[in-house]
């Protein structure tokens, strides 16, 4: 299946801002973090479609998943 | 900092005393609110003789403590008419605490026309003519004043909108590298020129280090707490690498960035002014990505913006400014976001409230949106000159609203709500409501837990939860703030376990007391009732802790989010 991956801040060093990418069905979160070599506690955010989820969210063609490592302001 | 220098504008003199017993624990905005609401007459007007203008470095300003360099001033507001505090940074919070000022209490008013100089030092406080400096902007103010002294001089200022009593005018404030950082917001810019006071130069060069009771507990304390904020990746990395504007694109993925004056939760153009296109700009143009509001801070989340030639455009760039003019106001080019904001500093306006009434204009039609040449040209020219558009404007989102008949005025109080759309992000619209201060996202920063899971996670499109969240955020904020700490030590604080016993450690070894966890939750809760007793006497009732009524009608994209909080559910944040 294919599904949308964006990447912020540092995650995007050496790597990429958006890609379509595919993935077998019943992918999770994690095994995305895994594919893209990011370590499962550097992670601070994951939003499928504008909402939080977690490393064990399956995820489903056509979505598009945004991790972000821990960032602030304020 | 056993001294307090009280300051009469009528008679120019300036009594020195000292520390009365109920003010010796407090600091900051603890100590600016309690003095506010023990001697200014809740129902006074802001601008008369009987408010009160209140300076005051935190209990750990001066110590080699990180991030307590911070200043807070306080007074009645004039923009929201209850109490306000609002702290910065620069070199001023230091300066008073190497020469023992607790606090300066600013009284009564002179003649109408008189322009001072109240210059600071060891021995108090003298006054001089400042009539020259009438008209004169903040950047040559701070210039005029490091020539008649020294390049080391503290200055304190307002530009043309403070003269002339414009309720979005800020108090500015010199940092080491002769840049400004600013006392923004609630108009107390306004408090100040309505005391004739055009600038304040404080000279520290008879000061002396700040007594520590435990020097050794002090610094093992100090060493813990500065490897928490080294150690946190938001306070370690994410800030000093992209600064708070690497907020744009989370908020954009999770719908609360409001553009065209909260019409949506996402804004096409977010990546032209987000955090990772600002860090590129500013490294390839050979800016500097990393600099710190004062001497100390150790997290660095501010820049040096510069243009193609590496000429100086902005610093102290902040994710709310760059969300009010990028996003709120359409302004796509990051260049001219940063010459307003520059033009924001020079005349002395508060870069929030001067991009959420800006975006109320462009709706009233005052300016099209996105147009930043002219909203740069309105900056300087109309509210920057005082001109009569330029008071409506420069009088805040709420005067901008009631001259052009509008309804979408993103307010609380009278203050203009920055940057985080209530309705998409509920627990900052807590916030926002219940505040002492007005719309302010600072006093229970809702956003670490809703949507960057710093502190755990409540889902920012529920309603479970966000009370108590905004209230827990609250209470803690009131008491960092009273400590001189920037803000941001609460990411670490909420993750790390050993970092907020530091610096009540901190505390302890530097005034040999013996406070705990509990008495700090104690402090932060009896700041608000304080804050909240002013304004209730003021005249605020219940009513006043309300979103604007455009939040309730419209939803905003992408989640269809509406602001669905009833009046008892909100009033249960004051229970406790
Ligand atoms: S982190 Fe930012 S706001 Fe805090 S003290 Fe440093 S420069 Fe100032």
């Amino acid at each position: 299946m294919k599904i949308t991956v964006k990447l912020f801040a540092i995650f995007r060093n050496d790597r990429f801002k958006i890609e379509d990418r595919d993935y077998p069905n019943e992918t999770t979160v994690g095994d995305v973090l895994t594919s893209l070599d990011i370590d499962g506690p550097e992670l601070g955010v994951a939003l499928i479609n504008g909402r939080h989820v977690t490393k064990e969210t399956v995820v489903t063609e056509g979505q598009t998943l945004a991790l972000f490592p821990k960032v602030g302001g304020g | 900092m056993n001294r307090i220098f009280r300051v009469n504008m009528k008679d120019l003199t300036c009594k020195i005393e000292e520390v009365p017993e109920a003010w010796a624990g407090h600091g900051g905005r603890g100590l600016t609110s309690n003095i506010v609401a023990a001697e200014v007459p809740p129902t006074c007007h802001p601008l008369g003789p009987n408010n009160k203008l209140v300076f005051a470095p935190g209990l750990l300003t001066g110590t080699p403590a990180a991030q307590s360099g911070r200043m807070s001033a306080g007074a009645k507001s004039p923009l929201t008419g209850g109490i306000k505090e609002s702290n910065a940074g620069g070199t001023s919070a230091q300066q008073f605490a190497k020469l023992g000022i607790k606090a300066m209490i600013i009284e009564d008013q002179p003649e109408a026309g008189k322009w001072y100089e109240l210059h600071v030092n060891n021995n108090g406080v003298t006054f001089h003519d400042a009539s020259a400096l009438k008209g004169v902007q903040n950047f040559d103010v701070i210039a005029a004043m490091e020539e008649k002294y020294n390049p080391k001089i503290g200055v304190c200022t307002i530009g043309i909108p403070g003269e002339e009593r414009l309720l979005s005018a800020n108090i500015s404030v010199k940092d080491s590298d002769h840049k400004i950082r600013s006392h923004g917001r609630g108009g107390l810019g306004a408090v100040m020129g309505s005391k004739g006071i055009k600038v304040i130069t404080i000279d520290d060069s008879a000061g002396k280090r700040v007594t520590i009771a435990d020097p050794e507990k002090f610094r093992a304390a100090a060493k813990i707490f500065a490897k928490a904020m080294l150690d946190h990746p938001v306070t370690g990395e994410g800030l000093p690498i992209y600064g708070t504007n690497v907020l744009i694109n989370i908020l954009n993925e999770a719908g609360g960035l409001p553009p065209k004056n909260f019409r949506y939760g996402q804004c096409e153009h977010h990546d032209k002014v987000s955090g990772e296109t600002m860090h590129d700009v500013i490294a390839s143009r050979g800016g500097s990505t990393k600099h710190g509001c004062h001497a100390g801070c150790i997290i660095q989340c501010s820049q040096v913006y510069v243009d193609e030639n590496k000429e100086y455009i902005t610093s102290g760039f902040e994710y709310e400014t760059v969300w009010g003019l990028g996003i709120n106001c359409m302004i796509e080019s990051l260049d001219d976001c940063a010459r307003i904001d520059n033009a924001m500093d020079n005349i002395g306006i508060d870069s929030i409230e001067g991009a959420v009434l800006l975006g109320v204009a462009m709706e009233a039609g005052v300016l099209p949106w996105g147009d930043g040449k002219e909203a740069l040209r309105i900056m300087n020219e109309e509210i920057g000159k005082a001109t009569p558009l330029g008071r409506i404007l420069g009088n805040g989102t709420k005067s901008v609203g009631d001259a052009y008949g509008l309804t979408r005025v993103p307010i609380v109080k009278g203050q203009g709500i920055p940057a985080y759309d209530p309705r998409s992000v509920k627990g900052i619209g807590i916030t926002y409501a219940t505040s002492t201060m007005g719309a302010d996202h600072t006093a229970g920063y809702a956003i670490a837990t809703n949507i960057l899971q710093v502190g755990g996670h409540i889902d920012p499109l529920q309603k479970e939860g966000q009370v108590e969240l905004s209230r827990n955020l609250s209470i803690a904020t009131a008491a960092i703030d009273s400590c001189g700490m920037c803000i941001f030590i609460a990411f670490p604080a909420l993750d790390i376990p050993e970092c907020l016993p530091a610096l009540i450690d901190m505390i302890n070894a530097r005034y040999d007391i013996s406070l705990d966890g509990d008495d700090v939750v104690a402090l932060g809760k009896s700041i608000l009732k304080t804050e909240k007793a002013f304004n209730d006497a003021a005249g605020f009732t219940n009513a006043d802790d309300r979103l604007p009524e455009f939040f309730e009608l419209e939803t905003v994209s992408p989640h269809n989010a509406i602001w669905d909080f009833s009046p008892a559910e909100i009033d249960e944040f004051w229970n406790f």
